[in-house]
């Protein structure tokens, strides 16, 4: 039968994600991509072109078998599709909202030559989301294999690397400084692009699977890494991240309401002062902000200043619109909502008032001079071009930096001058044979997905180890 | 979760709770701190580290009831639970056998003067410690300061009890008795803190401060809790508490302490009427 039907039209266009409008957006935390429905995701599935040789996965970090998820999806079969996508990642509602695909599996798409690529995010989220409202399976847990694993850090490499681990058969204990699990996905990302449920949910998969996870314990403090050795772990592994917030270090930097995107991001979206005070945790950001910066933590930063009341958010960044690093994706919703952008302008200065509040910065212009080492042309200051710009409070977001709490109290542990750990790239092995580590505090800030990558790579090599031990 | 294993009011709004938090009692010294969070919607405050036990397994914090979170954990009973605490944290107290050590505690920092103190005192230094409050029954840990300093010397604000006025007004008077302390230690009110730091630095005595600004995450994530040292922009929870009070830029650490005082004010005031409309 399955021969006499017509072979379906190509079809070019991906089918479009719905979303929130704007205009209402704009004043609320939810979650602005809705989502596929049913019949949506069948359609967009269908456009696969289930390629004998699939470049889509060799652009994914964690090499999910896109096309046989997509096949047993366009057969109905979803449990059976996101088992597949499980095998690789463990944390798919997350990756299908967060990953920048565009860059990755969808970037080989073969129909991105002729149209849009297959929407592989929105798939992938479609099926988490499915299986979360209709019931999670939790795969048996392997024979004990009696190796015990220490995970420092229960953020994406963590999180990873420990349901790998655990399927495999060892013990394993996620050390997690912060009351609640997630890393940067619960304190940095907003709730309108990750909501935190989500989070709490793979996080507890993750348990289920028989991970314990110990909050509120911060390796370098509560235990040191050479301490988790000794207590009888056979391996550890350091997923700690880049946490430590960068600052502009010009004149007023320190006025109140000029808040390190970490600490205004922390209080909004761990603390969910959003809701001050019905939570104990405030937020003041007045009227006019700006963001300095233009990352997606820049982008996540505007949106969330807008959804907290402020009447103009103006994005200030060194150089152009092309050279934007944020996800286009995050660029193009940031634009719809409202959010301003100032290119070609970096602050030189904050004016505080009486009580020491921040009222107005000084900018300087800047002209693109000759590329730099990045391969990105260079902000060149324009002499004589300061200008103020009136403001209630600054949010910087000009990068992070890994937190040095553990290499500090590691020895033998071998870092890099700019505080990373070394470690091998396809295993994480460090300089201690028995550490490994992995995600941000090895190449510094980067992606979820990288991060992911790099945990299951540093799983296999952890397995590895500790079966030939 | 962890719980109160036992709680004391010390003096009108000033408590003492002991929690059983075992890895923390394990690694505390003299000068840390931890974060916690009293319940599901609460802040993340960090209090001073009074004292611990490694045997019970449990830490002990005093706090003065002067905000929504402290307000809510000190409502809290013996055998009550706490949702998080985190730590130790900051670098502990330089503790060397220096000669002789002036410890100064303000109002409810003099709790964490004592371990320092003790501390101090264990090593075989001659400690010298100053409390002040600012009347007589706000007065804390007068005879646990006994126990562990050579002299111990008493002021309030009003002259209930001790010298009329400032702990830094005793601080000088010794001074200029004859003391020849080789380290000042100041623990309070940022007030306190500065005009400790303005009596010692014209005697060129070397001089610690533990600040207290205000912080988020505790671990050197936010900036929060940044403040100017010698010019530089230094975090106050890993990079300290304490710091050279000569260096210090107290104006600064003033105002970044108040930007949140009309949020506060809000927070406790709904506490309150959240706990009038309970009772009706």
């Amino acid at each position: 039968m399955s021969e006499a039907k017509p072979k379906p039209k190509l079809q070019k266009q991906s089918v479009p994600i719905p979303k929130q409008a704007p205009e209402v957006r704009r004043k609320n935390f939810n979650e602005v991509a809705l989502g596929y429905i049913e019949e949506q995701a069948l359609v967009e599935a269908n456009r696969c072109l289930q390629c004998k040789d699939p470049k889509c996965v060799t652009g994914c970090p964690v090499e999910i078998d896109i096309p046989s998820f997509i096949k047993l999806m366009r057969e109905k079969n979803f449990a059976a599709a996101i088992q597949k996508i499980k095998e690789k990642n463990c944390l798919p509602a997350i990756c299908g909202r967060v990953c920048p695909q565009e860059e990755q599996c969808q970037k080989f798409c073969l129909l991105s030559k002729v149209g849009d690529p297959v929407s592989i995010g929105r798939l992938e989220r479609f099926l988490a989301d499915w299986e979360r409202l209709s019931g999670i399976d939790v795969p048996v847990k392997a024979p004990s294999t009696g190796k015990h694993v220490a995970i420092i850090g229960a953020g994406p490499a963590g999180l990873t690397a420990a349901a790998d681990l655990v399927k495999l058969g060892h013990e394993v204990v996620i050390f997690e400084a912060l009351h609640l699990p997630g890393g940067v996905l619960i304190y940095g990302i907003p709730e309108f692009r990750l909501p935190k449920v989500i989070v709490e949910a793979e996080a507890d998969f993750v348990k289920k699977l028989g991970v314990e996870i110990r909050a509120n314990t911060l390796v370098g403090r509560t235990f040191a890494v050479p301490e988790l050795l000794e207590k009888g772990f056979d391996a550890v592994f350091i997923g700690t991240g880049a946490g430590l917030p960068q600052f502009l270090g010009v004149p007023g930097e320190n006025l109140g309401g000029i808040y390190s995107s970490n600490e205004f991001l922390i209080r909004v979206n761990l603390m969910k002062a959003y809701e001050f005070p019905n939570v104990d945790t405030p937020i003041r950001i007045g009227k006019h902000v700006a963001v300095i910066g233009g990352g997606n933590v820049a982008m996540d930063s505007a949106r969330s200043a807008l959804r907290l009341g402020a009447e103009e958010v103006c994005i200030v960044y060194r150089r152009s619109k092309e050279e934007l690093p944020a996800r286009k994706e995050e660029i193009e919703n940031a634009e719809e909502e409202g959010i301003v952008c100032k290119f070609l302008a970096t602050p030189t200065k904050f004016i505080g008032d009486e009580k020491g509040w921040v009222k107005a910065m000084e900018c300087m212009c800047m002209e693109l001079g000759p590329p730099d080492e990045s391969g990105r042309r260079r902000p060149v200051p324009v002499k004589g071009s300061e200008f103020v710009m009136d403001v209630d409070a600054v949010i910087v977001a000009i990068g992070r930096t890994p937190n040095p709490i553990i290499q500090s109290t590691t020895k033998g542990l071998e870092t890099t001058k700019w505080g990373t750990i070394v470690a091998d790239e396809q295993t994480g092995q460090t300089s201690i044979p028995s550490v490994f580590a992995g995600g941000d505090i090895v190449t510094g800030e980067a992606t979820v997905i990288s991060a992911m990558g790099a945990g299951k790579r540093a799983a296999r090599a952890i397995h590895e180890y500790l079966m030939q031990k | 979760m962890y719980k109160i294993v036992s709680k004391t009011e010390l003096a009108p709004k000033i408590k003492r709770i002991e929690i059983h938090a075992p890895d923390i009692a394990n690694k505390a010294q003299a000068g840390q701190f931890v974060i916690l969070r009293v319940n599901k919607v609460g802040e993340r405050i960090p209090l001073t580290l009074v004292d611990w036990d490694k045997e019970k397994g449990t830490i002990t914090l005093i706090f003065l009831e002067i905000g929504v979170s402290t307000e809510k954990l000190g409502a809290l009973e013996a055998g009550a639970v706490i949702s998080d605490i985190a730590g130790p944290l900051g670098n502990p107290t330089e503790i060397k056998h220096y000669g002789t050590v002036c410890v100064v505690g303000g109002g409810v920092g003099t709790a964490s003067a004592f371990p320092i103190a003790r501390a101090f005192k264990q090593i075989g230094n001659k400690v010298i410690s100053i409390i002040g409050a600012r009347t007589a029954n706000l007065l804390i840990l007068e005879e646990d300061m006994k126990k562990v300093s050579d002299e111990v010397y008493i002021s309030t604000d009003d002259g209930t009890k001790g010298h009329k006025g400032f702990v830094s007004d005793v601080v000088k008077m010794l001074i200029d008795k004859g003391y020849a302390f080789d380290r000042v230690y100041a623990i309070g009110p940022t007030v306190m803190m500065r005009a400790v730091a303005n009596t010692t630095k014209p005697y060129n005595v070397r001089t610690i401060v533990s600040l207290n600004p205000i912080m988020v995450d505790g671990m050197g994530m936010c900036g929060a809790c940044r403040v100017t040292v010698a010019g530089k922009t230094r975090f106050a929870c890993v990079e300290g508490p304490e710091f050279d009070a000569h260096e210090v830029d107290f104006g600064e650490l003033l105002k970044r302490q108040m930007a949140y005082t009309t949020e506060e004010k809000l927070a406790l005031q709904r506490l309150q009427e959240r706990r009038c409309s309970c009772h009706e």
